[in-house]
């Protein structure tokens, strides 16, 4: 997949990724924590970008 | 500048082992984790965490480069300031692509927009591991 041609979502899923794994580690101080905070991160960041989506759709209309 | 050992550990109060209470320079790894994504924790032995982060920040970096995502140069406004100082936070990856020339001068596409958020968020991110691996270091942060 050529990074030039990325969907929006695409980039967001890459982006939450990379953010998620930074966070994690660095924001909590055991394993199991930093991979619940990590998962609890990227959820909130692609949860965030669809919900934010619609509303901007709706807004739109 | 000499390392004090860590006053708020139990591991404070014992003779030197493990990376808390090594001597030596205690930005090391402050230093070192900005210059190179990773290496701050590489040097404290934290081998995994700092793999991991190393391919995250050093993944976006160059996500934002094959994104055509612009490196900033130059502070011709405030935004490009912000731009610059973020980038700035990747270190030796930022002045190596600005040598060989990578990263586009304007953004000519919609994903280039994309592609130098990335860069810049690579860099503030790359600046929070680097703050970890100091806290890891003194003792702030336990393990």
């Amino acid at each position: 997949m050529n990074p030039s041609h990325f969907t929006h979502f695409t980039a967001v899923i890459l982006f939450a990724l990379c953010a998620s794994t930074v966070f994690g580690i660095t924001m909590r101080e055991t394993p199991r924590r930093m991979f619940r905070y990590g998962v609890y991160c990227f959820t909130l960041f692609c949860g965030s970008a669809i919900v934010l989506s619609w509303v901007m759709f709706l807004i739109a209309r | 500048m000499a390392t004090t050992p860590n006053r708020n550990t139990a591991a404070g109060s014992r003779p030197a082992s493990g990376p808390t209470t090594q001597q030596g320079f205690v930005y090391l790894p402050l230093i070192a984790g900005w210059l190179v994504p990773g290496a701050g924790h590489f040097l404290l032995r934290k081998w995994y965490r700092g793999a991991l982060l190393a391919v995250s920040i050093l993944g976006m970096f160059a996500l934002g480069i094959a994104m055509q995502g612009k490196l900033y140069s130059s502070a011709k406004d405030i935004l490009d300031l912000l731009g610059l100082a973020g980038d700035l936070g990747n270190g030796l990856v930022y002045f190596a692509s600005r040598a060989l020339g990578l990263g586009a001068d304007s953004e000519q596409v919609t994903v280039a927009d994309w592609g130098s958020r990335f860069i810049v968020v690579a860099g503030m991110l790359n600046v929070i591991a680097a703050i970890d691996a100091h806290n890891l270091r003194t003792g702030r942060k336990i393990s």
